[in-house]
Parts: C-alpha cells; structure tokens; sequence
C-alpha cells in the first residue's frame, strides 16, 4: 500500500509536469491532477504523513514552475482540509480499513462530491497566491472554476482506466 | 511543562499544518519575482536537465515547424547579404570604419521549457553564465521579442516572458514614433496590451507596435505586434491598445539572447544623473 502511493505519487508528479504543464486551454484553465495522489491516500493515513506528503508534492511540482511555495501552500491546505471533509461527507459505509477512497468502494457521487470540494478549495488558494490581487478577481474566479472542473474531469478519468484495469486484472486471475 | 506537551500533542496535526503553511507563504514572498534563492539555483541544473530531455523529445514533433521559422529568417539574411546586391559603383573601397560600433551581440539559444497557461509565464534557456549570458538580457525570437533573462545559472537561464504580469516593456507605434508601455494583463495569451499612448496619436487598427530601445535591454524596433483594437479608458487621457502578438508564445524554439554592450555605459551615465 505504502509503495503503491509513493508510485502514483512520482507518476502524477512526473505526468503533471512533463504533460499538463505544457498543455494551454486559451490560457484560462490550468488542471492541477497532480492532487488526485492526496484524493487517494489511503483515509488511515496518520495526519503528519498525510501534511507532510502534501507539501513535498506541492513543492516538487513548484520546482519546475518557478513558483515557488504556491503549489505547497495549496496542497498542504487541501491536506488539511481533507479530514474535515470526510467527516461531511461519512457515508452509510463508514471509511472502514479495506475500504479505499474512490468511486470502486464509495460510488461516483460520493466521489464527485468529495474531489470537487478539494479540488475547489486547492485551486482557489492556488489561483489567489498567484494573482495576489483583487483587481482582477473575475478573472482569478473563472480561472478557479474552469480549472477545477477540468481536473475533476481528468481525475474521474484516471479512476475510470484504473477501475477497468482492476476489473481485467481480476478475471485474468 | 507536561501539559505543553500534552497540549502540543493533541493538536499536533492543526500546528503541524500552520507550520507548513507558513514556510510554503515564506517560499512564495521571498521568491516569487526574482528567483534568486539557493534552493532554486541549487535545483536548477537538475530540474534544467530533467526539462531539456523533455524538451529533446517534445522538439522532434515540432521539427517542422521550427525549421520554417528559421528558414524565414535565413531567407531575410540572405536578402541582405553582400552578395545578394549588384555592385553599380565599382570605385568603393573600404576604410576601417570608426562610425560604427557594434552595440548588441546575439548569442543563439533554444528553448529547455516553456508555458502559456500561467499568469506569470517563464522559459528556461539552454544557455547560462558559461555561455556568457547575465541577468537583464533581452531574448527575441526571429519573428518577435519573447521576454528576459531573470535568472541565471551554470548552464541554463530563466527568462521572464513578454505574457507574464510582471513584464513591463518599452515600446512605440511604429508610424508615429509614440512611445508608451507594453505589458500583459494575464488572460488572452496571444494579446497583450500598450497603455499610456497619448491620444493625439492617429492609430489605425493593424499598426506595427515595435519595441522603442529606451530600457537599454530590447534593441530599438523589434516587432512586438499588430494592433488588433484600442479604446479610451472612462476618464484616461491615454489610449489602451489591444495588440495581437506576432509570434505563439506556444511555439517559441529557437530565440536569441541579446547582450547589449553600451548597457552599462548608459547605465553608469544614470545613476550620474540621480546624484545631481
């Protein structure tokens, strides 16, 4: 378990700046998916593995982008806030030991729900560091929003392919 | 004492988290412009490397267009050069002419890693200190001015490109020599904007905007652009100018770094000023 996420935590980072980085949607939309590894984590996740990871994530995506310190300030809030909204969110199932975050054990709205609410909250610090002002606060607004609904889209995906592959992989067996 | 403790405890995850916060919003003031840190300088090289491997790769897909870009522009060398004129005066000789002295040196360089999706946008350059290159240069691309050099490192620079909010740059109207400033407001990346052009100026919409050489770091008349819209701000006395960058800044491969020799001399000859 531990070094499946060390894994996705150097394939997102890797996939974040060797792909999306250079990726332009007009400009306005920047998706972030290097986030879904702290959507992931596992929910025993002791809090100081589940903040500490989050800021070295953020700051290896800053080293290549020149911002240093805003990706780390996003994810360790988002980190911070990920307690908090599980305990909105506790199901009829409760977050038991085999029961893993993600639309295979939890469901789809369940998941949507909980991605989009981090997902919002990590881009709006985001867009706000970098902007730094109020001025042009429509613009960070729909920055914030398109961004968010395209890595929301991008990390469904990724739930979507490696759901199937586990799918194959079981029949297989 | 052990209630400290106790107390540092219990709530170890909420200070563990202002802690991390609070050294993430340190890195983000202290570096956000003028990336003159250890750690990047550090790191640079490394994440330089990683990024020019990339770069290698990517180029291959956009080989072709590249090559058109420089073709263009050898295309227009040759236009100038020597032996492309017919001599008509066969009395010329040459004398070792002190009229002219070379003010700019380019220094050819290709692009490590680039972005258009940011509101502040950086390049990395495959060129660095050993190649000669220093802060405050300029970098144009054959068809249009691409931003300058911040930061510097053994092998590789960081450029501040022209669509980053920060980027403040030096330009005129091409046919009437109006001279106002050139910068990116930070959505659209293929417009930025020329404000404090005085209204007086007749503009027509597909002026030339070029670049005035007055900061010292942009030779004098590069082309920055075509102006695409303008209109009067409630209340302004100066025009706010729409103008279509010539060149995409997505496709932005082979640059020149400009190394302007008289820099320092007119910059010495500033701060001369300052002291009166």
């Amino acid at each position: 378990m531990f070094n499946k996420n060390i894994i996705r935590f150097v394939v997102l980072v890797m996939f974040q700046v060797l792909v999306l980085n250079s990726l332009s949607f007009g400009g306005y939309a920047y998706p972030a998916l290097y986030v879904y590894f702290i959507l992931l984590l596992p929910f025993q996740t002791a809090g100081w593995v589940l903040l500490v990871s989050s800021f070295f994530l953020g700051l290896s995506i800053d080293f290549f982008t020149n911002s240093l310190g805003m990706n780390a300030a996003a994810s360790v809030f988002m980190a911070f806030s990920r307690s908090g909204v599980l305990n909105l969110l506790r199901s009829k199932r409760e977050y038991e030991l085999s029961v893993s975050p993600g639309i295979k054990d939890l469901g789809l709205t369940w998941f949507l729900t909980y991605s989009f609410i981090l997902i919002l909250i990590h881009h709006t610090i985001l867009f706000s560091i970098e902007a730094f002002s109020f001025s042009d606060i429509l613009q960070t607004v729909i920055r914030i929003i398109l961004s968010s609904i395209l890595t929301l889209l991008l990390a469904v995906l990724a739930q979507i392919l490696f759901y199937r592959q586990d799918k194959v992989q079981k029949s297989f067996v | 004492m052990r209630n400290v403790f106790i107390f540092l405890w219990k709530n170890h995850f909420f200070i563990l988290f202002l802690f991390l916060e609070i050294v993430s919003l340190v890195l983000v003031f202290e570096n956000n412009y003028y990336q003159g840190t250890v750690v990047i300088n550090s790191t640079s090289d490394f994440t330089g490397g990683i990024l020019k491997s990339l770069s290698n790769f990517g180029g291959l897909f956009s080989l072709k267009d590249a090559n058109n870009i420089l073709l263009e522009e050898n295309a227009r060398f040759r236009n100038r050069d020597a032996s492309s004129f017919i001599k008509t005066d066969t009395n010329t000789f040459y004398v070792s002419d002190t009229l002219y002295q070379q003010e700019f040196v380019y220094v050819a360089a290709s692009v490590v890693s680039n972005s258009t999706n940011r509101r502040n946008n950086y390049l990395k350059l495959n060129k660095g200190r050993r190649h000669g290159i220093n802060k405050d240069m300029a970098v144009i691309a054959p068809n249009g001015i691409v931003g300058q050099v911040i930061e510097v490192s053994d092998h590789f620079c960081s450029v501040m490109s022209v669509i980053n909010s920060h980027s403040r740059v030096s330009a005129k109207h091409k046919n009437s020599n109006q001279v106002g400033t050139f910068i990116w407001k930070g959505s659209n990346y293929r417009k930025g904007t020329l404000i404090d052009l005085p209204l007086h100026v007749p503009l027509q919409i597909g002026d030339s905007i070029i670049t005035s050489g007055y900061s010292h770091i942009f030779p004098e008349g590069q082309l920055i652009g075509v102006v695409d819209d303008f209109r009067i701000e409630k209340g302004g006395n100066f025009y706010t100018v729409d103008v279509a960058f010539t060149i995409d800044y997505n496709k932005v491969f082979n640059v020149y770094v400009v190394k302007s020799l008289m820099r320092k001399e007119l910059q010495d000859l500033e701060k001369l000023e300052d002291q009166n």
